[in-house]
């Protein structure tokens, strides 16, 4: 039993290593780390810029509040599992981990979503065309068969979570998979596109009708984002 | 409130009655597989049904009789042994509130069987319901379309006030109560 225990234990550590360095960093290019620390990313388009899809007020509240939080959260939870790392407290350090993946992977899925959207006006909405189109043909049988398909995960979300276009890093094909609360996307799949699936993402506006939520942000989705990570995955 | 109740409770109420339907059909047809597939559409819309509904009953105009610890006087003496007195526990309640990551709730419980009487304060993701060999005693509702509108990203500040609403007469009926009994009337 030890010596079976004993002999996994490099390979693990080797494992966890290297799918912590693959894909997530080019994703995640534009995420801003000051000194080590988290910091909130700004956006490319002002607030009220994705109206009348997703308000300005949702916007605002949604990036200058709840994102803050997790930055916040997150950089706490850095600073306590360095401090107890310091001091030899292992099992501090260790207790942070639902924090660490809680605030980490919010403010991971916030930075990826901002940047999967744009103004109507802009680049936001249509359907995305080259490489990622013939792909999302592939995979789905056509472009609305997708979009169908992620809203049907969306819907079926229970609580708080997000729903994701990711590319399978293994076989190189695309699928959907849905993350609860702020579980991060990572591991065998690149996060593509992500929707945010949280109550705080379209209540105001859209009160207990989500559904109409995932249709809106249809007209937001900015393809050139997906379609360059999808190249870079 | 009005959407919370007529709009929230409705559509799990809605699901649950349909997924019921389903199957009691696979009953009938006998089949398994579709029997099992339904039970997290149950489990999660049942839950939705069943917290609500106990929600709604332990809550109460702040004018009334009810809205005080007062009303609760064998609660308030178990919860004034387990924590020292009625703030700390609401302290410690209040923290347990928002340490939830996602949606869920939070619950005053009371164990049944072994140890039985003893209280606990217990957080539930989702909609999972309270367990079984617990009463259920007071349940906040933690989920965002709780408080959203009028309290925005601000959460601490919507657990604060409710304690403002808690209907302690209630609390204190479920305390002294069995399981059975606090989740009867809950038929849909
Ligand atoms: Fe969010
Ligand atoms: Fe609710």
């Amino acid at each position: 039993m030890s010596s079976t225990l004993l002999r996994t234990v490099p390979a693990l550590r080797g494992a966890i290593r290297v799918s912590g360095a693959t894909k997530p960093a080019a994703a995640l290019a534009s995420t801003s780390f000051v000194r080590g620390k988290a910091t909130l990313p700004d956006l490319s388009y002002d607030y009220g810029a994705l109206e009348p899809h997703i308000s300005g007020k949702i916007m605002e509240l949604h990036h200058k509040k709840h994102h803050q939080t997790y930055v916040t959260g997150l950089n706490g939870a850095l600073t306590t599992i360095a401090e107890a790392e310091s001091k030899g407290d292992f099992t501090k350090a260790a207790s942070v981990a639902p924090l660490l993946n809680f605030h980490g992977g919010g403010h991971l899925n916030h930075s990826l979503f901002w940047e999967n959207l744009a103004p109507a006006s802009r680049d936001g909405g249509g359907e995305p065309d080259g490489a990622l189109k013939k792909a999302i043909n592939e995979d789905f049988g056509s472009f609305d068969a997708f979009r169908k398909q992620m809203n049907t995960s969306l819907a079926g979300i229970q609580g708080s979570g997000w729903a994701w276009l990711v590319k399978d890093n293994q076989s190189g094909t695309l699928g959907l998979v849905t993350r609860a609360n702020q579980d991060p996307v990572t591991g065998q799949y690149s996060p593509l596109l992500g929707i945010d699936a949280w109550e705080h993402a379209y209540y105001l506006q859209y009160e207990n009708r989500k559904a109409e939520y995932f249709e809106a942000i249809w007209n937001v989705i900015n393809w050139k984002t997906v379609a360059s990570r999808f190249e870079k995955a | 409130m009005e959407l919370h109740h007529s709009k929230h409770h409705q559509t799990y109420v809605t699901n649950l009655n349909r997924a019921l339907e389903s199957h009691h059909a696979a009953i009938l047809a006998n089949d398994i597989a579709a029997q099992i597939a339904l039970q997290p559409v149950i489990k999660f819309n049942g839950g939705g049904h069943i917290n609500h509904a106990l929600f709604w009953q332990n809550l109460a105009p702040e004018s009334d009789e009810g809205a005080k610890p007062d009303a609760a006087p064998s609660l308030v003496a178990e919860i004034t042994k387990r924590w020292g007195s009625v703030d700390k526990f609401k302290e410690n309640f209040s923290s347990a509130l928002l340490g939830i990551q996602g949606s869920g709730w939070g619950w005053l419980v009371k164990e049944e069987g072994e140890g039985a009487g003893a209280l606990r304060i217990i957080t539930t993701q989702n909609q999972d319901p309270v367990f079984s060999g617990e009463v259920p005693i007071i349940g906040v509702d933690m989920w965002e379309h709780a408080y959203y509108l009028q309290y925005l990203n601000g959460k601490a500040s919507y657990v604060e006030n409710i304690w403002n609403v808690i209907n302690w007469k209630t609390a204190e009926q479920r305390f002294l109560a069995g399981r059975a009994d606090v989740l009867k009337g809950l038929e849909l």
